[in-house]
């Protein structure tokens, strides 16, 4: 087989294994609730047999495996349980399946992100790459300042900021993100410009950081320095002397930014009172809504596994000692 | 590279005489100096923002030290008016639920800091601890944490806090301890990655040759010579487990009232903001809190940063 | 094209003229000078040595030559005359114009200075093509051709591969080609032969004389090893500190150096030791193998005998299994077969089954002094451990004990307090052997305890090891690819080749015919202090 074929069916491997890990954990913690969490959903007032028959659904007279095994393979077709929420004490059961309240809400937030990653991906690259290039310039250290600066603020703080000056002081945009299904685009946009644009602040100026990290440390490399004593021009430098070897650390900060996006926007969710999953996730495990803390972290986690997964991936394929090899 | 043996040798050059003794052959790279006047001359030499840095981290500690004497109210004292706009008996106005602005900032600097520093001191002690062990052992117990660590990293952290604190409930306690050990997985793969590169330094091949145990090769080669990454990292952890705790708060799962806490004051006085247009103070008043954290986060950042170029001797040369 | 406008001259007109050129490096927060004030002159079809140790500044010069600053230093003054051309003068694209077309480069290491990402032949022709000194199609055709007369394998097809699928010594011959292939006035190489083995190096020298010599090409040629340079050189040029100490025909300068410092870069051949023949076996390495993870087998049946008070000197290059060796005798590696025995007692095979005594009787010194000591530990605390962990020494007695080891290696109790990053590097090494004799060892390993080192510190490191044995009898184990130092330190030597070994007896059996084939080969091509040498050596295996 040939070893990029190889390596990168042995990085899927490996990403799969550590999936299901990382199910198994998230699995594992509905266990680790205290003995009597039956009643405090059902309510003080819940009667042995209301009880019994919540433990019944649960599976919890069920050995561990084998709820695990029902539960992910009941994931796999799409079902994440039911919620907790719903429920009384009497028995009467108003819970919601957990897909119907994540579906809505996932595709909010995949549409947050995705708006804030085609902007901030674009203008992170751009400026990372400019001020490795004008390194020491004050430019560079312009940039340099206020990105150490705005990475050390905490995402509510800018989102109060702009949300006061925005939407307060010069009402340009409004300060709840309240979008509905049925709202046309740009409305929609209208409406998500600020979270949007706090989750751009912060993601630039980490993504801008490590890009230009990664650039100076590429062209520290002696096959730049040789390439110059060939009198290969600057811009023939960087486009086919760095650029080639380039594409896996730019992919490296671009996933591990997009990751941190996915997180981030718990936070501007909150904020903007954004009905997206972060938002769900919070109140969820106010309410200790087990069931949708649960597939709310494994889409996170997911997520997370497989943006990383792309990115080493894309390192593999352009790595031209497995590309081409002996 | 050539040109940094050529210049290092260059300066010791000088004073080289034709005969050769091994006393003469002079190798001082610098003047010889001790530990403090060295501290002496890179403080001197450091940028404005370092010292920012330094001056804020050392008024937040003067603040959270003295929080009592300093605070004209009590941490948890409520007063008659909620929402009182600045100005008069209270500075900064006062909160949802009537209790003084001002005092609770003061108190916030106590509790916040002190929980995310014993926060971050336990995570360095556990990740720490077993990143170093992992580096020396490199055996099937390295294999075990590094592989283990990974999964725990696969999860995003914020996310996974979330999960955990929906099952042990948000006490100081289990917040401590749950972000602590989240956190860890960092340090642990940080002062692995350090000690490895310590551990197969020949001088700590030398003194396992000589026989001495693991405690020595870990207290007296390893531990001195990777301490300035650690302590960089330091920093960077504290301000990183400062803001999660300040998002948790935020979100209302990290610090319970009453104690009084920046994250949860920027929660509880978010609905000021709106007011901006009628009286730009009240909507300041959430803006405190949050500002309060932003700038100790800042300040740390600086320090680091300063820090880092001074002992990786970084040199931008280009 | 500046080819155009300026035809080649004569052979012996003066191509390239530096004046009273005056570099500065950045280093410790500030601007040092490492080049002051050196002229040279190079005329058409001349190669030049450039010859210096560490710190000399010759890779800088070197480099200033095309006109070209290396990072961290900036070219102060002095004048840069390139063929009627003020390299000083011009911008950065003009100089871009000249670099790659007229003036080209040799990198000492050339498996990073070849980008990865493309492949050979493209890299090779990359300048001739973007500088429209010809079309792509013609230059890559004369490429062949180089490869071709630079004796590479396959030529057609080698420069389709990617740098990482040929060998180190390949590469460098496809620099060589590289720079070449634009018909260059003037090559700059810069160490090229420095991180190849012995053996390889012989067949890139011939490759690079040869193809210089063919297209009457100016070279500056930069090394360390004046019996290299020897075999390149018209005239040799030598630095030092950034000043040049003196400047002579090849000849010459080998018969009759002017300056003792001259002298001194090829003293370590000036050192011969009288053998002595001994049967008294103080350890021995019987019938090893040894293995990295148990797969990869590095050592093959390897038997060595040490006498006491004697040094056998491990030759052979990288790869052949002489460090791996001093590893199975210290215990880091256990062996997989045979054993090891120290006063006809076998020893554990692993570290931690051996006792203090055991450790204590057989020391190791590094070949990288600066890694071998810990940054963070005064000479005192390094010199005092030993003393403390296996004699129990504390307090004053330490002290003094420290005190005498510092006067035997020939240093003082000023050293006692400082850091290791105040030392030079050869008080390094000393501060290392002064730990390995404070264990009182009956045996110390030396793994190319002076490979790292300048030839007058090398020498000066050798006389105190050949001292401390006459006064102590110490036995010592030297691990070393280069065979300078064989000749001037042992008894006996060990010849090995892909983890076996090819030969063993006394250094005079071993260095004189008939030998093995791997000796004779490895012997061979140890380069001489003779500007004929390579000439009868290639004649020599011509015949063979």
């Amino acid at each position: 087989m040939h070893p990029v074929v190889s390596t990168v069916l042995q990085r899927l491997g490996l990403g799969a294994i550590t999936l299901f890990f990382v199910s198994l954990i998230i699995f594992a913690s509905i266990s680790m609730l205290p003995g009597d969490f039956t009643q405090a959903v059902l309510g003080q007032a819940a009667t042995e047999e209301t009880v019994a028959a919540f433990r019944k659904e649960l599976g919890l007279d069920l050995p561990a495996w084998q709820r695990y095994f029902d539960w992910i393979g009941a994931i796999a077709t799409g079902d994440l349980g039911t919620s907790f929420s719903g429920r009384s004490a009497s028995g009467v059961d108003r819970s919601r399946p957990v897909a119907d309240l994540v579906a809505p809400r996932l595709w909010n937030t995949l549409f947050l992100a995705s708006m804030t990653a085609l902007i901030a991906v674009p203008l992170a690259l751009f400026l990372g790459i400019t001020t490795a290039l004008k390194r020491n310039s004050v430019y560079d250290r312009l940039a340099n300042a206020t990105t150490l600066t705005t990475i050390s603020f905490p995402e509510f703080f800018v989102a109060y900021i702009l949300i006061v000056v925005l939407a307060s002081i010069f009402p340009v945009f409004p300060s709840l993100a309240n979008v509905t299904a049925d709202m046309p685009l740009g409305e929609r946009l209208y409406k998500t410009a600020l979270p949007a644009l706090t989750l751009t602040l912060v993601i630039v100026a980490h993504m801008m950081r490590m890009t230009r990290a990664a650039i100076i440390n590429l062209l520290a490399s002696p096959y730049i320095e040789m390439a110059r004593l060939k009198g290969v021009s600057p811009t023939n430098v960087i486009l086919k002397h760095a650029l080639p070897n380039a594409w896996a650390p730019i992919a490296t900060v671009i996933a591990f930014n997009l990751a941190y996006l996915v997180v981030g926007v718990v936070v501007v969710e909150v904020v903007f009172v954004y009905p997206g999953i972060g938002q769900l996730m919070v109140d969820a495990v106010t309410s200790r809504d087990i069931p949708v803390v649960q597939a709310c972290a494994l889409i996170f986690a997911a997520t997370y596994i497989l943006l990383n997964l792309l990115a080493d991936v894309i390192g593999i394929v352009t790595n031209p000692r497995l590309l081409h090899p002996r | 590279m050539s040109t940094t043996s050529d210049q290092m040798s260059e300066t010791e050059s000088n004073a080289q005489e034709e005969a050769y003794s091994a006393a003469g052959e002079v190798g001082m790279q610098r003047v010889r100096r001790t530990r403090w006047q060295r501290m002496r001359i890179s403080l001197s030499k450091a940028p404005l923002s370092a010292w920012f840095g330094m001056i804020v981290i050392a008024a937040y500690l003067f603040t959270a030290l003295f929080a009592p004497l300093l605070a004209p109210y009590g941490e948890a004292e409520v007063f008659a008016t909620p929402f009182a706009p600045w100005g008069g008996d209270h500075v900064f106005g006062t909160d949802q639920i009537g209790r003084d602005v001002f005092s609770r900032l003061i108190y916030g600097a106590r509790n916040t800091m002190g929980i995310a520093l014993a926060t971050t001191i336990l995570s360095f002690i556990i990740g720490g601890g077993l990143g170093l062990v992992a580096a020396i052992n490199r055996s099937w117990l390295d294999q075990f944490l590094s592989r283990f660590v990974d999964v725990l990293m696969a999860i995003p952290s914020l996310i996974f806090a979330l999960m955990l604190l929906s099952i042990f409930g948000s006490t100081i306690t289990s917040l401590i301890i749950i972000i602590a050990v989240l956190d860890s997985t960092r340090v642990f793969r940080l002062t692995r990655s350090v000690a490895i590169n310590v551990v197969v330094m020949d001088y700590v091949e030398a003194a396992k040759l000589r026989g001495e145990g693991l405690g020595w090769v870990m207290r007296k080669e390893i531990l001195p010579n990777i301490m300035p990454p650690l302590v960089a990292e330091f920093g960077l952890r504290f301000s990183f487990v400062f803001l999660t705790i300040a998002a948790l708060s935020f979100l209302g799962l990290g610090i319970q009232p009453p104690t009084a806490d920046w994250g949860s004051m920027v929660r509880d006085n978010a609905s000021l903001i709106q007011f901006a247009q009628y009286d730009l103070t009240a909507a300041f008043t959430p803006l405190l809190p949050a500002a309060a954290i932003a700038l100790l986060t800042v300040a740390v950042n600086f320090v680091v940063d300063w820090f880092l170029h001074q002992t990786s001797g970084l040199r931008d040369d280009h | 094209m500046t080819t155009d406008e300026n035809p080649r001259g004569e052979k012996g007109d003066v191509l390239l003229d530096m004046r009273d050129i005056r570099i500065d490096g950045f280093s410790d927060e500030r601007w040092h000078e490492i080049i002051k004030g050196v002229d040279l002159t190079l005329k058409r079809g001349e190669v030049m040595g450039l010859i210096g140790e560490s710190g000399a500044g010759k890779s800088t010069l070197g480099k200033a030559a095309m006109g070209y600053a290396q990072p961290g230093c900036k070219i102060k003054s002095g004048t840069i005359m390139f063929d009627g051309l003020d390299l000083m003068a011009m911008s950065e694209p003009e100089k871009q114009a000249l670099w790659g077309s007229r003036i080209a480069y040799v990198a000492q290491s050339a498996a990073a200075s070849f980008n990865p990402a493309h492949r050979l032949i493209n890299q090779t022709v990359e300048a001739t093509v973007g500088h429209n000194v010809s079309g792509e199609a013609e230059s890559k055709l004369d490429a062949v051709n180089l490869y071709e007369a630079l004796q590479l394998p396959n030529p057609d097809s080698i420069g389709d591969r990617y740098p990482h699928q040929v060998s180190g010594g390949q590469l460098q011959r496809i620099m060589t080609a590289m720079a070449m292939s634009p018909r260059p006035d003037l090559i700059i190489f810069d160490e090229p032969t420095t991180a190849l083995d012995v053996t390889t190096q012989v067949e890139v020298l011939v490759a690079m004389r040869d193809i210089v010599e063919k297209f009457n090409t100016a070279a500056i040629y930069i090394t360390h090893d004046l019996a290299v340079v020897a075999q390149m050189a018209d005239f040799i040029k030598v630095l030092r500190y950034g000043e040049e100490v003196e400047e002579a025909e090849t000849r010459k300068m080998l018969a009759e150096p002017e300056m003792d410092y001259t002298k001194s870069l090829w003293s370590v051949r000036a050192l011969e030791k009288p053998e002595v023949e001994s049967d008294d076996i103080v350890l021995k390495i019987d019938g090893v193998d040894a293995a990295y993870g148990n797969t990869v087998k590095v050592l093959h049946d390897v038997t060595i005998a040490i006498p006491r008070g004697r040094t056998v000197a491990v030759v052979g290059e990288s790869g052949s299994g002489k460090s791996t060796t001093a590893r199975v005798i210290t215990g880091l590696l256990p062996p997989m077969k045979g054993q090891v025995t120290f006063n006809g007692q076998p020893l554990p095979g692993d570290l931690e089954s051996r006792n203090k005594d055991q450790l204590q009787r057989i020391q190791m010194i590094y070949q990288m002094a600066d890694t071998a000591m810990n940054p963070r530990q005064t000479v005192g605390e390094i010199i005092g451990r030993p003393l403390e962990f296996y004699h129990g020494l504390r307090g004053s007695a330490r002290n003094e004990r420290i005190s005498e080891l510092l006067k035997l290696i020939e240093l003082d109790d000023s050293f006692i307090d400082r850091l290791p990053s105040e030392l030079s590097g050869g008080q390094k090494q000393r501060i290392c052997i002064a730990r390995a004799l404070a264990a009182e060892p009956d045996v110390i390993i030396c793994d190319e305890v002076t490979s790292a080192l300048d030839q007058i510190v090398q020498e000066g490191i050798l006389r105190l090891l050949l001292r401390l044995q006459k006064e102590m009898g110490i036995t010592y184990l030297f691990i070393t690819h280069d065979i300078a130092v064989v000749k001037a330190i042992s008894d006996e030597i060990v010849v090995m080749f892909q983890g076996k070994v090819v030969e063993q007896g006394l250094k005079s059996e071993i260095l004189t015919p008939p030998h093995p084939d791997y000796t004779q080969l490895l012997l061979s091509s140890v380069p001489e202090m003779d500007p004929d040498w390579l000439d009868s050596l290639v004649a020599e295996r011509a015949e063979a």
